[in-house]
């Protein structure tokens, strides 16, 4: 990597967190508040007569994935906000023409989309310290599958932006796709729960692999088998990051 | 080795070299159709043609916001398909529309640009302050940008143009809004910039600032080049020039139809004169009608009437 390129990545990221932090009562505030919400009524509140699930109070079964949904959804949006954003105004024509190569403009974007997915991540687990006690099986584990979910989720709000044409066009996916995946994901429950239909069918859903490998780092506990899971995670990367890097090479959705 | 030396010295003259360039968008519009166009580095040239004559779609190619269909594009001897990183660093670009993040200011927005065309951090910001000082920006530099006047925002769009120091500006109506005092300094600017062997190339409706500034012009119309001359010369082919004439009172029907006029006001009359012709005839029927000329002046836009003559469109220039 060249030294100009390595500046305008650089440059790309501050911007992008300097916006997330001027912006925090939109980019921080809400998912904590939301977590907390969640951590009172599903964790303390209906929790607390579930039971145990896999082996532990429900409050600590839970706080993975809900910290998981935070960085799914903060990644993604931020994504889709500024992306989009940048490109509704027109602003984007400032990288376009730019000498940054392709790939530098996605991890700038990227970058800023993973510090925003870790700081909601860090700030839920603080939350969740208020709740129950927090352990940790593995924080390798904890730490890559946090980092490559908000890379994939990332790259998929990217693609999302890149081909929409107006701001309705940014609310169908999380609205209609990724809400779904995620609370069908095995955030709020285990799999081993449903019937064995019902499990063959939500082994179909990746958010599943993703809570599950994340969990599995804070438990020891988990559904699904954590290489397939590293594997399916690595190949969303690769595949969306391919698809990510084709629509700004040809343009599509960015350039006439 | 003579040949090849003088292959590349003649190569590397041209600022812009256009071959055959043509862009059909996806719902068939031909916007440019097979264009040549070369411009001489360390000019400044300017760039004519009424709306969607294809002048901001060849702007846009040029600089990579526009996908091309088919021909061939160099910048300074740079193919822009080959060696499009290089290209791009080469230019900066001022669009017609506002096109930055008006929550940022101004100079982050500046800053930030430098840092996008790998300008290291301490350097863009000296640039910024060299550039935001010279537009007259710098007291505005921590107001946020949707706050600045329309002429403050164009010259914001022209130091962000400027902060990587380019060998080619573009300008698209670079001084469109902006008021008389501040459009003169901007050519200032622009002439301070081009002596520093900066190439210029801007669209403009204004023949003073065409003349002002710019030796060479070409005319755009319907996606292709109409007209690729020196300015001076394309003024020459004026045919027909047109005056206004103030009159000590309102002219009568008859004087009008007499002289071929119209009337711009109560006592103003507008009248086309064939270069041909000279203006005894005019003022001696005025003189011999009673009516005392108080002062006399050419029409401001003659570029207009060039452009129509040209087209032999009747839409304003855009």
């Amino acid at each position: 990597m060249s030294h100009s390129t390595y500046v305008g990545i650089k440059t790309l990221m501050r911007r992008e967190i300097n916006r997330i932090i001027r912006i925090w009562t939109q980019t921080l505030l809400p998912p904590a508040i939301t977590m907390t919400l969640y951590f009172i009524i599903f964790g303390n509140l209906i929790g607390s007569r579930i039971g145990e699930m896999d082996g532990f109070d429900y409050m600590s079964f839970i706080v993975p994935g809900l910290v998981m949904m935070a960085v799914i959804t903060s990644s993604y949006g931020n994504m889709v906000s500024s992306f989009f954003g940048a490109k509704f105004a027109k602003h984007i024509e400032e990288l376009l023409i730019s000498p940054m190569p392709n790939w530098a403009i996605l991890v700038g974007y990227v970058g800023g989309c993973l510090f925003r997915g870790i700081s909601v991540g860090i700030i839920v687990i603080a939350i969740s310290w208020f709740f129950t006690e927090i352990q940790i099986h593995n924080i390798w584990i904890v730490i890559s599958t946090v980092v490559l979910t908000s890379i994939v989720f990332s790259l998929a709000g990217f693609i999302n932006a890149a081909f929409a044409k107006k701001f309705d066009d940014i609310a169908i996916i999380p609205t209609f796709i990724l809400t779904p995946l995620t609370y069908l994901g095995g955030v709020f429950y285990s799999i081993s729960l449903l019937p064995e239909f019902w499990q063959g069918v939500s082994k179909i859903n990746p958010v599943l692999y993703m809570v599950n490998t994340f969990r599995y780092g804070f438990l020891g506990v988990s559904d699904i088998n954590i290489y397939a899971a590293y594997g399916l995670i690595l190949t969303f990367v690769a595949i969306l990051g391919g698809f990510s890097l084709l629509i700004l090479h040809k343009g599509w959705g960015l350039r006439s | 080795m003579g040949t090849f030396s003088t292959e590349i010295n003649s190569f590397m003259s041209y600022a812009i070299e256009v071959n055959n360039l043509v862009k059909t968008y996806d719902d068939g519009t031909q916007a440019l159709k097979g264009i040549d166009l070369k411009v001489d580095a360390g000019q400044i040239f300017a760039l004519l043609g009424p709306n969607g004559a294809g002048k901001s779609t060849l702007i846009g190619i040029v600089s990579s916001l526009v996908n091309k269909t088919s021909g061939t594009v160099t910048v300074f001897g740079k193919d822009l398909d080959k060696d499009r990183q290089a290209v791009k660093s080469m230019i900066g670009l001022v669009p017609q529309e506002f096109n930055f993040n008006t929550f940022e200011t101004p100079f982050n927005i500046v800053c930030n640009q430098a840092g996008f065309y790998g300008i290291p951090k301490k350097i863009a910001e000296q640039r910024t302050e060299k550039y935001l000082k010279q537009l007259q920006l710098w007291d505005k530099k921590d107001t946020v940008s949707r706050g600045l006047s329309g002429g403050m925002k164009r010259r914001l769009m022209i130091a962000r143009a400027m902060v990587n120091e380019p060998k080619l500006l573009i300008l698209d109506e670079p001084t469109a809004g902006v008021d008389i005092e501040i459009r003169r300094s901007m050519w200032l600017f622009l002439e301070d910039i081009a002596n520093t062997g900066t190439t210029i190339i801007l669209t403009t409706h204004y023949l003073e600032e065409a003349e002002q500034l710019c030796k060479n012009i070409a005319i755009i119309d319907h996606g292709e080049i109409v007209r690729n001359t020196t300015i001076k010369e394309l003024i020459k082919t004026l045919d027909i020039e047109t005056f206004i004439f103030d009159l000590d009172k309102t002219p009568a029907d008859s004087l009008l139809k007499e002289l071929g006029a119209t009337l711009k006001d109560d006592a103003s009359i507008e009248l086309s004169i064939a270069r041909s012709e000279c203006l005894n005839s005019v003022i001696k029927i005025l003189d011999e009608s009673g009516y005392r000329v108080t002062s006399m002046r050419n029409k401001a836009n003659r570029l207009e009437e060039l452009f129509v003559a040209m087209t032999g469109d009747k839409g304003a220039l855009s």
